[in-house]
């Protein structure tokens, strides 16, 4: 292979994002070896098993992958702003819509929300760590590699170009050669990995690990969508290994499962693809809810209505959502009865949904909503949801979705319950639980002109859309006839106008950090959960005593009964799990011989699964049995973090 | 105005009985949509402008512990079902009534014309009429068209907005589409699914004219154009972009590629010529029509 | 379940780790089955999709195959032999068991290496046509299961001699158990679903 083929060669701007790429990784190696920060980096992040840190990983990748992609979306939405515009290419603008979906999909999305997880759950259920706190820390790994595999593809190899959905037989061997797709392939399957086992994780923490008197009816709303969306995840992403599996040994073995010869059948994989795909928008969405369930209650000063009912909703929704994958491909011809079938599944989901904007508005009744920042993310998802909840009720008419399938109707649907839902949540989440995290808010004023400023460009972007995919636009067009050019450029106005918001966002981080009165009651938000009863910062054990939870809400039930968690007389040697790097070594390892597959060098491949294999192996022979906090490190800790 | 400029996009003007159907059914579920956003709305605001934290509000206004009305709960659950009932009703209807030929044009037999995708370009084959037309489509008007589609590669869609909804094209199946046009005129169609580098360009015009019109254009195809051999099929199939063409001779003769036999005739022929780019760019060589 | 009963849970259930571990296995088992239901979903849609490759009723031997699923059949309830042993307290019959299971798991895996070569030998390799593909990979993956349990009990048996009985090293055989026998339930569909269906069809 010569050197111009590994490199991605002759595009002016990839040479650019190549120049970025060397300055930014030049200038952290200098900055941490000037500060001298490499062992701490390591000691106190690469090994770290903590949540709370692996958390705040996941969101700083999260947020890293949002710009990535967000920047994608403005390269698209700067090429469709006029007909005549040759600023990408079919191929480039190809390649930037693949990257575009994946990456908002598996590598912001879903770790942002892990991230979120990650810090919340445990605090929430009174727990001091997950249930497997190394598993943890390889999923974050994991997750953090894959998302290093597929954007190195941009620069190294040719990114995959064939859609997020990756249809067969386009994606196969024969009508995409070359490393692009295997990108796609592995990056998936390497991140998917640790998403898997993120899902049984949680789980297992969340049936096991919850404080006395938590029953699974007392439990924080937030932390109930984060169970149901495990049970998703170990349901639905066996079927995604499945199907990349097959796709990959189709293209790098030669076997016959999605390709036009040997009487392969390219159509199994959109069934395969959406059987996963359909739970997998759910995954994203569940938790989205859980977050404003709490945010809505919490700062309307109420408790969420119809609790029991919000709960079994969010069971349906996720029972339904494996019911209704063919409706992603309703004009295959798989005949009236099938589509119907699906359709009425399909529009049953909006049944539960519905109730949960119900009973969201029936939370703000006789309430006292403060206008926080966080709030007003929340409460903006209503009204834009029900936009995306609506339109999605319509492409789920199967007769009616022949007009809308594969047009900018669908793009505009599918963003507005995905920003309006995931992107929202995750604005929400963060800000909300910012204090939690980095013993500091968010400034609110800023924050506030971030979000009015994402909030109308999110509208103003993807409102025409619906009305584009109305006049016959299709999707993944790299170029819009003069039709097309109003409504258009009033899109590609309003994704600027988002892009100004996120990096508002962004800077109010910095602005924060600097300018912020530091947290000093470890309850900022008046809330109502047991995360708001531990001290800020929150030790590494999180609770000195496992608090006794008799309702939910529980920290607003003690705070009504002024009770406290903490008592000193109380406390007993605490047993924590030791930090270790073998999750990110074995993780590297899995990187690097998923590098190697992708450019088919199969034997350094097999090289590197040894190689994880015999870091399992040490992991199996590993009896290190943590150590203990003893009482008076805790008294400390708890004195200073108190203010005792 | 918002219905003046609605009524102008395509979908919402459909020029057949196919798309008026869905037009129909579209316009009736958002009758639903929109009474669901009024309500939400209304709601929504009457919620956040009167329960904000204000200095003065009455203490009897705020009602911290309540949490549930079983009532209230039992009526937000029935009416989406109710919604959700009235919208299933018609689209189950329409989609039956999809799989046959338009009931307007009972009295003729519709159509038939294969409609055969490949990178990136379409083949309209018409066996009856033994004529066949590259990258455009002329039909008569009145008369139920039976496409019968597929693919000579990857999966495309053929989508004519102005005539009703798209169905998949794939190699080595078929599936059956049935459009009708009422009115003449000259619609665009396409290929709707993503299927690579010249996915945009694979478009092409719909010429619909009277029966009569029809006729000439057919006896004008079969007595002027060429024969289409299989070399020069073959040839064409290779991926890129294609002009218009016609021919007096169809590719059904040696290939159908919705059948089982004929679904790898084109990827075994070609396989190296996927991996090529066509480098395509927008601008100067391309003109949007 | 002890004779003292001053202990109603067995060794590997005593600790709060045991017990989280043993729940976190079972919810894999339960992603398992998912993952091995889209292979035989699969395998179920391509069925019959052979092109020119021979198909599979002229090349599924019943002897073989009966040979094999008595192996591993076999070899579950050694390893259950080898479970009671444990809950017996006995090292050294935890431990042989645990072997024998292991050289059955490992004459199965020579007779299904054997069965793939024969076939490849025939003309139905991975790359001769969709029906094969499926073919070799639901049975190949539960093969290279195999293998890894065969590699895991290995590095068991090692910490066994090292260590004996304690309530670490009994989770970890509890749990391999568990693994083992889902391995021979996922063979019985196997076997039914793939070799008696082919044959007959």
């Amino acid at each position: 292979m010569q050197l111009d083929e590994f490199f991605v060669t002759g595009e002016p701007l990839i040479y650019a994002g190549m120049v970025a790429i060397v300055l930014v990784t030049s200038a952290i190696i200098f900055l941490l070896t000037y500060f001298k920060k490499w062992q701490w980096l390591w000691r106190e992040w690469l090994t770290t098993v903590d949540h709370k840190k692996i958390g705040i990983m996941y969101i700083l990748s999260a947020l890293a992958m949002l710009f990535r992609a967000g920047m994608d979306a403005l390269m698209m939405r700067t090429q469709l702003a006029f007909p005549d515009m040759n600023f990408l290419n079919a191929q480039h603008y190809n390649e930037v819509f693949t990257t575009h979906g994946t990456i908002m999909i598996i590598f912001m999305a879903m770790p942002f929300l892990i991230g979120l997880m990650n810090i919340v759950v445990p605090l929430q259920i009174g727990a001091r760590d997950f249930a497997f706190p190394f598993v943890n820390a390889l999923s974050f790994w994991s997750f953090f590699f894959g998302a290093l595999l597929f954007n190195i593809s941009f620069v190294i190899g040719g990114s995959p170009d064939a859609g997020w959905t990756s249809y067969t037989p386009l994606s196969g061997a024969a009508m995409s050669p070359g490393p692009g797709q295997n990108f796609y392939l592995l990056a998936l399957q390497l991140s998917g990995i640790g998403t898997l086992a993120t899902g049984i994780n949680l789980m297992v923490t969340i049936i096991k690990m919850r404080a006395p008197g938590m029953t699974l009816f007392k439990m924080p709303i937030f932390t109930w969508s984060t169970l149901i969306t495990s049970f998703i995840i170990v349901f639905a992403f066996p079927i995604l290994t499945i199907a990349l599996a097959l796709l990959t040994i189709d293209r790098i073995f030669g076997s016959q499962f999605f390709t036009v010869t040997g009487e392969g059948l390219p159509m199994m994989w959109a069934n395969l693809f959406w059987m996963w795909g359909h739970p997998e928008v759910y995954i994203v969405i569940l938790p989205a809810f859980g977050i404003f369930s709490e945010v809505i209650s919490t700062f309307a000063k109420k408790r969420l209505f119809g609790y029991n009912v919000m709960v079994w909703s969010i069971i349906l929704i996720a029972g339904l959502s494996f019911l209704v994958w063919v409706h992603h491909f309703f004009t295959m011809g798989a005949g009236a009865f099938v589509n119907s079938v699906f359709s009425i599944s399909t529009m049953a989901i909006a049944v539960p949904t519905g109730v949960k904007i119900f009973n969201w508005l029936a939370t703000l009744y006789k309430s006292k909503i403060q206008m926080t920042t966080a709030m007003m993310w929340a409460l903006a998802f209503i009204p834009s949801f029900v936009i995306g909840g609506v339109t999605g009720v319509m492409l789920g008419m199967a007769a009616a979705d022949y007009q809308f399938h594969n047009s900018y109707f669908l793009i505009a649907h599918f963003h507005y319950v995905l920003i309006a839902g995931t992107v929202f949540a995750c604005f929400a989440g963060l800000v909300y639980w910012y204090p939690k995290m980095f013993g500091h808010k968010l400034n609110e004023r800023i924050g506030k002109w971030s979000f009015w400023l994402f909030v109308i460009g999110f509208h103003v972007c993807f409102f025409p859309q619906y009305f584009l995919g109305l006049d016959g636009m299709p999707r993944r067009v790299f170029h819009i006839i003069p039709e097309w050019m109003p409504l258009n450029q009033i899109a590609t106005v309003g994704a600027f106008v988002m892009g100004i918001g996120f990096a508002v966002f962004v800077f109010n981080i910095y602005y924060s950090y600097r300018h912020s009165e530091r947290e000093k009651t470890g309850d900022p938000w008046d809330g109502r959960t047991l995360e708001w009863a531990t001290p800020t910062p929150v030790p590494h054990y999180n609770f000195a005593i496992v608090p006794h939870v008799e309702s939910h809400d529980a920290h607003w039930d003690m705070k009504q009964k002024d009770k406290t968690i903490y008592n000193e007389s109380k406390l007993e040697p605490i047993h924590m799990p030791n930090s270790t790097g073998q999750p990110f070594i074995m993780m590297a390892i899995l990187f690097f011989a998923s590098f190697a597959l992708v450019f088919e060098w199969i034997w350094l491949a097999v090289a590197g699964l040894i190689g994880a294999l015999v870091m399992m192996g040490i992991r199996s022979f590993d009896y290190d049995e943590g150590h203990h906090v003893e009482v008076d490190e805790i008294k400390q800790t708890e004195r200073s973090a108190r203010r005792l | 105005m918002l219905l003046s400029g609605c009524s102008e996009l395509t979908v919402l003007d459909p020029k057949g009985p196919v798309g008026e159907s869905q037009k129909d059914l579209i316009l009736y579920s958002l009758v639903f949509m929109m009474g669901i956003v009024v309500v939400v709305f209304s709601l929504f605001a009457f919620m956040v402008i009167k329960y904000r934290d204000k200095p003065n509000r009455k203490e009897n206004d705020y009602k911290p512990d309540l949490h549930g009305n079983r009532t209230l709960e039992i009526i937000w659950t029935i009416i989406p079902v109710m919604i959700v009932t009235a919208l299933s009703i018609p689209t189950v209807s329409t989609l039956f009534d999809l799989e046959k030929p338009p009931e307007s044009s009972n009295d003729q037999e519709p159509l038939v014309i294969y409609a055969t995708s490949a990178d990136w370009k379409w083949f309209f084959s018409y066996p009856e009429q033994g004529i066949e037309t590259v990258n455009y489509l002329h039909i008569p008007t009145n008369r139920a068209i039976e496409f019968r589609l597929s693919s000579a590669d990857s999966m495309a869609s053929l989508w004519i907005p102005a005539l009703g909804g798209q169905k998949y094209n794939m190699t080595g199946m078929e599936t059956i589409l049935y459009l009708q046009a009422d009115e003449p005129g000259i619609y665009d169609g396409r290929n709707s699914n993503f299927n690579g580098e010249g996915f945009a360009r694979q478009t092409f015009k719909v010429h619909a004219e009277n029966s009569a019109e029809f006729q000439n254009w057919v006896a004008s195809i079969q007595n002027e154009a060429p024969e289409l051999t299989q070399n020069q099929y073959d040839s064409l199939l290779k991926p890129g972009l294609e002009g218009k063409m016609a021919f007096s001779s169809t590719h059904l003769a040696w290939v159908d590629h919705g059948t089982n036999e004929g679904r790898d005739y084109s990827v075994v022929r070609h396989w190296d010529a996927f991996g090529e780019l066509l480098h395509l760019e927008n601008g100067e060589n391309h003109e949007h029509k | 379940m002890n004779a003292d009963g001053s202990n109603a849970k067995p060794l590997e259930y005593q600790t709060k780790e045991g017990q989280l571990n043993i729940l976190g296995f079972w919810i894999f088992l339960a992603a398992e089955i998912v993952l091995f239901s889209t292979l035989f979903a699969t395998y179920a849609v391509l069925f019959n999709r052979t092109a020119d490759a021979p198909p599979p009723a002229e090349l599924f031997e019943p002897g073989t195959v009966l040979v094999m699923t008595f192996i591993l059949l076999t070899s579950s309830f050694t390893c259950g032999i080898a479970i009671h042993g444990m809950r017996r307290g006995s090292v050294k019959g935890l431990m042989t068991w645990l072997i024998i299971t292991l050289i059955l798991g490992l004459s199965f895996l020579g007779f299904e290496i054997y069965e793939f070569v024969h076939y490849a030998g025939e003309g139905a390799t991975l790359q001769s046509s969709a029906f094969w593909s499926a073919f070799y990979i639901l049975a190949g993956t539960h093969g290279v299961h195999v293998t890894l349990g065969i590699g895991w009990a290995t590095l068991l048996l090692v910490q066994l001699a090292q260590r004996g009985i304690t309530s670490v090293t009994s989770r970890k055989v509890f749990i391999i158990g568990l693994y083992w026998h889902f391995l021979d339930v996922i063979w019985i569909f196997i076997f039914t679903g793939v070799y008696l269906i082919g044959m007959v069809v």
